[in-house]
């Protein structure tokens, strides 16, 4: 701290020794910087820490290298059939099945989808790419057209591109041929294109003031909130049957969309007035001052605010959307988790390990989609944080 | 130039009136509303009719002739009815709630806490298990743990031999009974009575007249003591059942089905990460300045925690747990995929196959599910109010 002055002490002479140079600065102690003060301040900080850290060091060593092992180390990559993945004496450890995961993955694709039509399927799938970019990428140009892209021509042009239209050459493909990743992808791409207008409108009813309408919307959301989706996926292929003539019957992934697009609408509706409330109220009083009547405020400057900071929430209400439409499951779709429950019975690739692969090819592919999803949601948010940090 | 001095409100063209317009969009809002629900009502029982299906609550009374492998109360299938049913799966849904909460609130508060730990290896195994599980759906985990349950059991003629008279195998834990005969009643309302008092006791803990140490005393006092009371006021007199093995299966004992343990592991390990998130939250909403003054009062790191961070992060973590625990109750409804008896499967299950009545077995359903959601709003309303801070 105290630096010497060297001319002051050689004026006071009769010393021996004299430094005329700041000594050089020792390297902090070992044990506090480097590698081991490392260890030191952040694994064995005290000894109740070190106890920790030994018995989380023992349960890593007890659970990620068999893990490894399985899905990689004694994988078995290539093969036809179940003698691949077979133990035999010269082989007695087997992993993951990859080759089973391999044949199917078609299957995990496109359901029993015709296979002449499957560049439908891709198409849907570029389609669907390209307007969620349009509307994720916060600084793509005229995202307003985007909004008109993603919740107006492109259900129009997947329903046709999907479902057929004869005049134009697309054969009509059944409902029931569809599965895998296209009916997951469906059933939460219409879930999040229904639910967002039906949210906002639910959002603003329950902000109304007028009692009727107010009432009206709080008893949907909260009596949707209020059951499992798996009731409301049962009332809606039980009960829409009975409600309109049996010649329009709706097949079951029209009645499969329409309950899980309200099950959603209520949570949105939640998501969504959360956004509305963060608007300031001078703001609506701005926008009266101006003379803008109740829809042209929120066209204008309502809903463009409160839709900005509820992004990061909307695409969370899209991740669980996306994990729950496993749901569908129970009444009879061959959603993508399906196709992989239906495969794994298949007696062509019956081993002790066909099931665990399947599962962790599953586990894999909702954890890359959802988890890529909620970061995004997280950078966004902390983008936005930086905005209103003034 | 002269400026018209308006006297009484200025006059809207009747079109404008925000008043009037309210009105006539809520009339029409409500007609609409009502015209539709009509033309529901009349076109389901013009097709219920169609198709020869009965309609009413009638089915609730006739016998229901199907087995379930679990049951808290009596039942038989050649005896029971299909009202008797439906208690069967309530009961077995509130079972698992009620274990799932407890084991995932454990859970949650362990891994949020760990999370936040200043040790680096802690910290990141916490986090790492967050994002995994959040991230894979409920379903595809219920399934894997089944199956994982199901591998790892012997086959049921290989039953492990449990010491102690249990068994072992992937068709359940077989354990033996306690068998109170008579007595059983008895000591089941005096534990009532005693749960009924702890909770008196914690109410009124607040008030200044009884040492907090002593109150916990009296509480183990009641939940324990009181029924063994009980017990050997009525007799004291019990036998133990144990569960024997024949060739088609097990007789006697209690039973803990696989189908349980999978659905508790992954309801709890599911939400569980949920529940550490909102753990988390709730302690980084703690201003820091507060552990700061605690510690330079000289209070040790595990007091600080005990008695300034967690009472004050209690209240922000409360609302959101609460809506997890719900959440638990409404996912234990998933116990259809892997055959767990629970009021879903059972009800809208096996009972809407045989009565085909689905119009009224889905509305039972859901009302009771919205029955717990919005009880558990009221309690929660009522502890918020208790709990807000009083701001000056």
């Amino acid at each position: 701290m105290t630096t010497l002055d060297a001319s002051s002490v050689t004026t006071t002479g009769g010393a021996a020794f004299v430094r005329r140079a700041p000594a050089p600065e020792l390297a902090p102690p070992f044990a506090s910087t480097g590698w081991l003060g490392w260890l030191r301040a952040n694994l064995f900080a005290t000894p109740f820490n070190a106890v920790l850290t030994v018995l989380t060091i023992l349960l890593l060593a007890w659970i990620v290298p068999p893990t490894i092992r399985f899905l990689l180390i004694d994988a078995v990559w290539t093969g036809g059939d179940r003698q691949a993945c077979l133990a035999t004496a010269a082989r007695p450890d087997v992993g993951a099945c990859w080759a089973f995961v391999r044949a199917h993955l078609a299957y995990f694709t496109y359901g029993s989808y015709p296979i002449s039509g499957r560049w439908r399927v891709d198409v849907f799938f570029a389609l669907l790419a390209f307007g969620m970019a349009w509307l994720l990428w916060i600084d793509a140009p005229r995202r307003g057209l985007g909004a008109l892209y993603f919740f107006g021509l492109f259900p129009i042009l997947s329903f046709f591109l999907l479902y057929g239209l004869p005049p134009l050459g697309l054969p009509v493909v059944d409902t029931s041929l569809w599965g895998g990743m296209l009916v997951t992808v469906v059933v939460a791409s219409v879930g999040i294109v229904v639910s967002l207008p039906l949210g906002i409108l639910l959002a603003l009813g329950r902000r109304s003031h007028m009692p009727a309408v107010q009432g009206l919307s709080v008893i949907f959301i909260e009596f949707v909130r209020g059951v499992p989706l798996i009731t409301v996926l049962f009332m809606a292929s039980v009960m829409l049957p009975l409600f309109v003539p049996p010649a329009w019957a709706p097949d079951k992934l029209i009645r499969a969309l329409v309950g899980v697009a309200l099950f959603a609408s209520a949570y949105m509706a939640e998501v969504v007035r959360a956004g509305l409330q963060a608007v300031p109220r001078g703001q609506w009083e701005a926008a009266a001052a101006l003379n803008l009547g109740y829809w042209q405020t929120l066209r204008l400057v309502v809903l463009p605010q409160a839709l900005r900071v509820t992004i990061p929430n909307i695409v969370n209400t899209y991740v669980a959307l996306f994990k729950d439409t496993t749901l569908v499951f129970f009444v009879g779709i061959f959603d993508f988790l399906r196709t992989i429950e239906t495969a794994r019975a298949n007696p062509t690739w019956a081993t002790p390990v066909t099931s665990a692969s399947g599962y962790a090819f599953a586990a894999l592919v909702y954890f890359l989609c959802c988890y890529s999803m909620s970061r995004y949601a997280t950078g966004i948010e902390r983008r936005l944080a930086v905005g209103d940090r003034r | 130039m002269t400026i018209g001095v308006e006297s009484g409100p200025p006059k809207v063209p009747l079109l404008r009136d925000p008043k009037l317009r309210g009105l006539v969009i809520q009339i029409l809002l409500c007609v609409a509303l009502a015209g539709l629900v009509y033309y529901l009502v009349r076109a389901a029982a013009a097709n219920l009719e169609r198709s020869h299906m009965a309609s009413g609550f009638g089915f609730w009374n006739q016998p229901a002739g199907f087995d379930i492998s679990q049951s808290l109360i009596d039942y038989s299938s050649s005896t029971s009815t299909y009202g008797r049913a439906f208690w069967v799966g309530l009961l077995n849904t509130l079972l698992v709630a009620c274990i799932g909460i407890v084991l995932a609130t454990i859970v949650g508060f362990l891994i949020g806490i760990g999370r936040l730990s200043s040790n680096w290896l802690v910290a990141r195994l916490a986090t790492g298990y967050v994002h995994l599980v959040r991230n894979v759906p409920l379903l595809l985990q219920l399934l894997f743990w089944y199956s994982m349950v199901l591998t790892a059991l012997p086959d049921f003629r290989d039953s492990v031999h449990l010491p102690g008279g249990g068994f072992l195998s992937n068709r359940g834990l077989f354990l033996p009974a306690p068998e109170l005969g008579g007595a059983g009643p008895v000591v089941m309302a005096a534990l009532l009575i005693g749960i009924a008092g702890v909770i008196a006791l914690a109410l009124t803990a607040r008030r200044k007249w009884l040492d907090g140490r002593v109150a916990a005393g009296l509480g183990v006092l009641l939940v324990l003591a009181l029924p063994l009371a009980a017990f050997v006021a009525s007799g004291g007199t019990w036998t133990i059942d144990y569960p024997q093995m024949s060739r088609f299966g097990m007789r006697g004992g209690m039973e803990l089905l696989p189908e349980l343990v999978a659905l508790v592991a992954a309801l709890v390990i599911y939400t569980g990460a949920f529940i550490a998130e909102t753990v988390r939250a709730g302690i980084m909403a703690v201003p820091r300045g507060q552990s700061e003054a605690a510690l330079a009062l000289g209070l040790s790191r595990p007091l600080t925690l005990r008695r300034v961070i967690i009472p004050q992060a209690m209240r922000v973590i409360i609302p959101p747990l609460t809506s997890q625990y719900l959440n638990l109750t409404k996912n234990s409804s998933l116990a259809v995929a892997i055959g767990y008896p629970d009021l879903v499967q059972i009800f809208t299950g096996t009972v809407l196959n045989q009565t085909g009545q689905a119009v009224e077995i889905v509305a039972i359903t859901m009302a009771v599910y919205l029955a717990i959601s919005l009880f558990t709003a009221l309690l929660m309303n009522i502890y918020n109010a208790r709990m807000a801070v009083r701001e000056r």
